[in-house]
């Protein structure tokens, strides 16, 4: 064969779930030194293709080829003897161990029975640096940041000379310094030949990094771009299989009173900071920020699920101090949070019950009993008003997708028609069709004169939604920046601290 | 009633297997003496469910119900109170006790488990202390009270058998108790912040209180329980009396369908739950088995039916996700 054959192909892949064809027919090429980006809304069968690759899943018909030669991985020892490695998205450290340990768990250099922990701590340096790791072997693995550990995961890789490295979303949980440092490891292994499948809803970053781009639509291929080709919208477009002009669908809203004003906040994340800023009914205000720039924590304050050290906050002109997210509430503030599984949703209750919960002590009958009647009336209505897509009111919010989850979120503030609408990174995690429904509902809530506050990592989604943006940097407001001010570049300086602090607040 | 169709064709199987083979079962002088078993230790594994239900756990029981069968004929016998004196500082007792553990829980973040072994220990040698091991009881006197558990309420149209007393306070317990869990929006916070008490937060509920709440209502009924307990035995070990209780409240509430995890759990399954706890006993006497093996047999009774439970759970999670997808 010429030299064109590719290093991995996969042909006619198939899998079948009991009761869903998880893919159909798809086919996959990867060449020597290429980075492929797999991208897809959820469910669209980007995960179980790698599980395929991985050893984890095996395919009901199709083939897979490795250098031109068909192979079978019937697990995952053997797809890592055939150079295939999947860094997972939850890493698989052992955080006990140290680095050198973590780097050759189960394959540990013997001497005499034992293990050599000299040799093993020599060879691991050579790998570290492979991804630019500069720390001992010995380091334990817990005091290692996430992003040093997926290093350290990717040094694991490489350390069994593996040829096909899979990335499945390796910086969902990354700071933007951490994000770089990794663009880079990413760019050196492709010049010594290592092949890499990047599976990420970022978009950016596949635009930065991907030499091609496969697009996964409900299980089939829904096309692919190449280098030259790959825009943001191409690729939405290929992933929802239509046009996405009206993705964001601003409409500009006139700004009303003062829902939310505060003045000299000072949260226990940073207490060294004060926080001051208004947002008006009718406003959809972004909050970006790096990660640990102090986002969550503002929003959080905010709601009532950590006391404030100082400072004041006016909820409609009301001066308030919130004890409990249910003094919030009840004032009219509501929070989608950032950990949609642990702290927004009961997952083993029903949708009806995720949406009423909030609502259960407000619309309580004589003697404390519980309002059913009202319960499920409130969530046939949001189940309507948001398009939640669930066979019935009690199904499981557990079996949702999380786009519909997220739903069930809203809804049960919805439904308590909150004055002011916190929300931390309302579309992670969540494909984009559900997204551009909920960048609707924003702008619908803001046109019936609900104040938003929104806190989210996607700079496409903050410069397309916001009214306005404040820029956090290390725990304060590095800036403000208006609608006719909003641009990549003017958010990321304030981001990364840049620009010094001279924009004055309103 | 789906949720307690297995446990209670459990109960009836044992049921129709021990009459079968030994019709003494049958007799109204069995009968009445395992449901009034049932009625005592129903009242407490009630209690026991709110707690289990939160996702916590109380091993204080058996100690707070000896404490309390110590204190009761104490106060009345000894120092001569009155008995509705003596009664209300048991209750008392039992409130206090509930909001020590709910507090220590709550707002130190203790681990229940810690909490309550240490309330496990500390009753239990408070109970030693104050009667100087001597046995409590209230020899002939206070036949009206002790009604309250050696009672019979005779049944209309029916002779020669009559309702023991323990039985009818566990079912109005269990009734208020069934009502407060799935009728009142406190019962729900509780069942809520069982699943995940975080999001239950979140969403504006108390969850403190309502952890409290649940280690009071069980410190309550065990008190209740070492009531009537000490009223019927009307001699009372205090070295001994109502050990590993705990663990019977708390093996009914896990026959009966109540999650470990919190979150789940039915009153009425937690009634089955001890019905079959106490049938499975009074057939290991009358079946002549050896009554060493007691603890075996429940042991092994329990286990293959949590094991049951289980799979049945996975097999028809596993049915409704195929059918969810398809």
């Amino acid at each position: 064969m010429s030299s064109t054959t590719p290093l991995l192909e996969v042909r006619g892949a198939t899998k079948r779930y009991p009761g869903v064809l998880a893919l159909r027919d798809v086919n996959l090429s990867l060449g020597p030194s290429e980075v492929l980006a797999v991208i897809g809304e959820n469910g669209a069968g980007k995960s179980t293709l790698m599980k395929v690759l991985a050893g984890i899943q095996q395919l009901d018909a199709g083939e897979i080829l490795l250098d031109g030669k068909p192979i079978r991985i019937r697990s995952v020892q053997a797809s890592l003897d055939l150079g295939v490695a999947l860094i997972h998205q939850e890493l698989n450290l052992c955080e006990n161990l140290d680095v050198a340990a973590n780097i050759f768990l189960g394959r540990e250099p013997l001497r005499h029975g034992l293990i050599h922990e000299a040799r093993a701590v020599e060879a691991s340096r050579k790998f570290l640096q492979m991804v630019g790791l500069d720390i001992s072997p010995r380091t334990p693995l817990q005091q290692l940041t996430i992003g040093r550990r997926q290093l350290v995961e990717i040094a694991k890789a490489l350390s069994i000379n593996a040829r096909v490295l899979i990335m499945d979303e390796p910086t969902s949980s990354l700071t933007q310094h951490e994000t770089e440092n990794l663009f880079e490891v990413v760019d050196r292994l492709r010049e010594r030949g290592v092949s890499m499948v990047y599976i990420s809803h970022r978009l950016g970053e596949v635009k930065r990094l991907a030499d091609r781009v496969m697009v996964l639509r409900d299980g089939e291929n829904a096309g692919e771009i190449s280098k030259q080709d790959i825009t943001h919208d191409k690729m939405v477009g290929l992933m929802v299989g239509r046009d996405v002009s009206r993705f964001y669908d601003r409409h500009p809203h006139p700004a009303g009173d003062v829902a939310l004003a505060v003045d000299q906040l000072r949260t226990r994340a940073h207490p060294g900071c004060r926080l001051s800023f208004q947002v008006r009914a009718g406003e959809i205000v972004g909050v970006a920020g790096l990660v640990g720039a102090g986002r969550t924590e503002l929003l959080e304050t905010l709601f009532g699920v950590e006391r404030p050290l100082g400072g004041t906050i006016k909820v409609r002109g009301e001066k308030t101090r919130f004890r409990a997210p249910r003094e919030a509430i009840a004032a009219g503030v509501a929070l989608a949070p950032e950990d949609r599984k642990q702290h927004g949703l009961i997952l083993e209750a029903s949708v009806e019950e995720n949406i009423g919960m909030a609502g259960w002590f407000r619309h309580r009958l004589a003697g404390g009993f519980f309002n059913r009647r009202r319960q499920v009336a409130d969530a046939q209505a949001m189940i309507e008003k948001l398009n939640i897509k669930t066979p019935h009111a009690r199904q499981m919010v557990l079996y949702l997708s999380g786009g519909n989850q997220q739903k069930v979120v809203l809804g049960k503030w919805l439904a308590l028609a909150p004055r002011v609408l916190l929300l931390d990174e309302p579309t992670r995690g969540i494909d984009v069709g559900a997204k551009e429904e909920i960048y609707h509902l924003m702008d619908r809530l803001a046109a019936e004169g609900v104040a938003i506050l929104f806190a989210s990592s996607e700079m496409e989604e903050v410069l397309g939604v916001s009214d306005r943006v404040l820029v956090m940097h290390q725990g304060s407001i590095a800036g403000e920046l208006a609608r006719s001010q909003l641009t990549e570049e003017a958010v990321m300086r304030l981001a990364t601290g840049a620009e010094p602090v001279t924009v004055s607040n309103l | 009633m789906k949720k307690i169709l297995g446990i209670s064709t459990l109960l009836v199987v044992i049921c129709v297997a021990t009459s079968v083979m030994n019709p003494q079962f049958l007799t109204a002088y069995n009968l009445q003496n395992v449901i009034r078993w049932t009625g005592l230790f129903g009242v407490i594994s009630i209690g026991a469910a709110f707690v289990i239900i939160t996702g916590g756990i109380d091993l204080s029981i058996g100690s707070l119900i000896g404490l309390t069968g110590c204190v009761l004929p104490l106060l009345i016998m000894q120092h001569g109170w009155s008995a509705p004196a003596a009664l209300l500082v048991v209750a008392l007792l039992g409130l206090g006790v509930g909001l020590t553990h709910g507090l220590l829980i709550t707002k130190l973040k203790l681990r229940p488990f810690v909490v309550t072994l240490c309330g496990l220990m500390i009753y239990r040698g408070l109970a030693r202390w104050l009667t100087g091991d001597q046995t409590q009881g209230f020899g002939q006197e206070h036949e009206t009270l002790r009604l309250l558990a050696t009672g019979k309420v005779p049944l209309p149209f029916v002779t020669g058998f009559e309702l023991p007393s323990p039985v009818l306070i566990m079912l109005a317990l269990g009734v208020a108790a069934a009502v407060f869990l799935n009728k009142t929006v406190y019962g729900r916070y509780m069942l809520a912040l069982g699943r995940n008490e975080q999001a239950a937060r979140y969403s504006g509920i108390n969850t403190d209180a309502m952890t409290i709440l649940a280690y009071m209502i069980c410190s309550t009924t065990a008190a209740l329980g070492g009531v009537l307990f000490a009223l019927d035995f009307n001699l009372i070990q205090p070295a001994g009396h109502g050990d590993f209780y705990e663990l019977y409240a708390i093996a009914a509430a896990v026959l009966g369908g109540c999650s470990l995890r919190g979150g789940e759990g039915s009153i009425a399954g937690v009634i089955v739950g001890i019905a079959v706890m106490r049938v499975l006993y009074n057939s290991i006497n009358l079946l002549g088995i050896d009554t060493q093996l007691e603890f075996t047999i429940i042991g092994v009774v329990i286990l293959g039916g949590v094991t049951a439970d289980e799979l049945v759970k996975r097999w028809a999670a596993s049915r409704r996700a195929a059918a969810e997808k398809a």
